[in-house]
């Protein structure tokens, strides 16, 4: 049996129909195409799926849609849209962050809750933010460069503002 | 993978779970974070015909100091052992220990409830609740009980909750003059699995252990207290001596089996190591 959902997913209020066992990233994907947000393992360990709940990182695969009623979600592509990665995504760009792209999407959220909460993050805080998101191609050394430029970069540009 | 097909109801109250529960013929499961229960559905290790999603009941959440105790609702996320000002200043070994829990994602997701009536002896908050002497607030059909963390854990996976009970809330005794505290783990990868784990909480009293509790994880069926260990210091100052026959003493504490990835007597060997590196690192407290 179907279950009537609404939620907030980047910003546009969403109803659909859903059955309880369809994952948050299983509405996002099929229901509503958003398909920026990909899938790995389906159990918790890869951190590909990964999306904005109310502001925080989750694992989408392990968060059901109907638990997902009357929150806020916001995928890759909201992100996107927002702007607010932009620069995330230029360091990643030019310092070959990634290959494939598999894991980019869940890489955007860790990095970007990373910089939200401790702006001047060192390298081992934010392999340790990494933690649970799988590469296969860039031996992540590529990555946390790109998040700690990223970081410098921003900072000094808070520092200009002020 | 995906789960297999489920009803699903998100309950208001603890009464109304409960009776879901009841009227399922124990055919369901109680959903807090998930980060347990949905994967085990993905990997088809169970097929209830209910879910029970407790998360929004309001009486689950919450952090308050009452009298002597610290009350953690059960519902509380991971991270916020690591950010709520109460839980750093009145249980911070649960602090201390949330880091080591999983990934951030999963830290914000996951729930201290959760994790305790879930009760994999690989975990890290069950040995705390043991090290600390918390009290579990269990809620049932006939009442409320609290029961004390050393008789809560049974077994791998198995609790004193009884099958449609719901953990409610976790009571912690606040710091006392002296108290110190320590955790550590060795694990292969940051974030995973232990494989061996120790969460320590002490008194010192003019430098000398009034009262020693360490609790181990990874190392048996269940968190486990090194009894031997903790008599091993008590009455006397923390130095290589003491440390050294508290190490000695673990092999009476503890009996691990052989499994696959590793034997037993290493096992108790990384136990010993690393007991004697956090009982070199104890943080003052109170």
């Amino acid at each position: 049996m179907k279950t009537e959902i609404t939620l907030t997913i980047n910003g546009e209020a969403v109803q659909e129909a859903v059955t309880p066992r369809t994952s948050l990233a299983d509405l996002l994907r099929d229901n509503l195409r958003l398909t920026g947000t990909h899938l790995g393992c389906e159990m918790g360990s890869c951190g590909a799926c990964l999306v904005m709940l109310d502001g925080a990182p989750v694992h989408a695969c392990l968060v059901l849609a109907v638990q997902a009623s009357g929150h806020t979600v916001k995928t890759v592509e909201g992100l996107n849209e927002s702007g607010e990665i932009a620069d995330l995504q230029q360091n990643f760009y030019e310092r070959n962050a990634l290959q494939c792209g598999f894991c980019t999407s869940g890489m955007m959220m860790s990095a970007q809750a990373l910089l939200a909460a401790n702006p001047g993050p060192t390298r081992d805080e934010i392999r340790d933010a990494l933690s649970g998101n799988y590469c296969r191609c860039t031996g992540y050394e590529a990555i946390i460069d790109a998040i700690s430029a990223t970081a410098a970069q921003r900072m000094t540009n808070a520092g200009e503002a002020q | 993978m995906k789960s297999p097909a489920f009803e699903y109801m998100r309950a208001e109250s603890i009464a109304a779970a409960m009776t879901a529960y009841a009227e399922a013929d124990g055919d369901a499961v109680y959903l807090s974070g998930g980060h347990s229960v949905v994967p085990s559905l993905a990997l088809r290790l169970q097929a209830p015909a209910l879910m029970v999603d407790l998360s929004e009941i309001p009486t689950l959440s919450g952090i308050s100091l009452e009298g002597e105790w610290l009350r953690i609702g059960a519902m509380t996320r991971h991270v916020q052992a690591i950010t709520d000002p109460l839980i750093n200043k009145y249980a911070p070994l649960f602090s201390a220990a949330a880091p080591y829990v999983a990934h951030p994602a999963i830290r914000n997701r996951g729930t201290l409830g959760g994790s305790l009536a879930h009760a994999d002896p690989a975990s890290e908050f069950p040995a705390v609740a043991v090290a600390i002497r918390t009290e579990l607030e269990i809620a049932s059909p006939t009442g409320i009980r609290r029961v004390p963390a050393d008789e809560f854990f049974l077994d791998i996976y198995e609790t004193a909750i009884a099958p449609g009970e719901i953990l409610q809330a976790i009571y912690i005794p606040v710091p006392v003059a002296g108290q110190v505290i320590g955790f550590d783990e060795i694990a292969r990868r940051r974030g995973d699995y232990a494989m061996v784990g120790a969460a320590v909480q002490a008194v010192m009293t003019d430098s000398i252990v009034t009262d020693m509790s360490i609790s181990l994880f990874s190392v048996g069926d269940r968190p486990t207290r090194a009894a031997s260990a903790e008599v091993a210091l008590q009455g006397r100052v923390i130095d290589n001596a003491s440390i050294a026959d508290a190490q000695a003493a673990l092999s009476d504490d503890l009996s691990p089996t052989d499994d696959p990835q590793f034997p037993a007597h290493m096992r108790v060997l990384l136990a010993r190591v690393l007991l004697g590196r956090v009982l070199s690192n104890l943080k003052v407290v109170a």
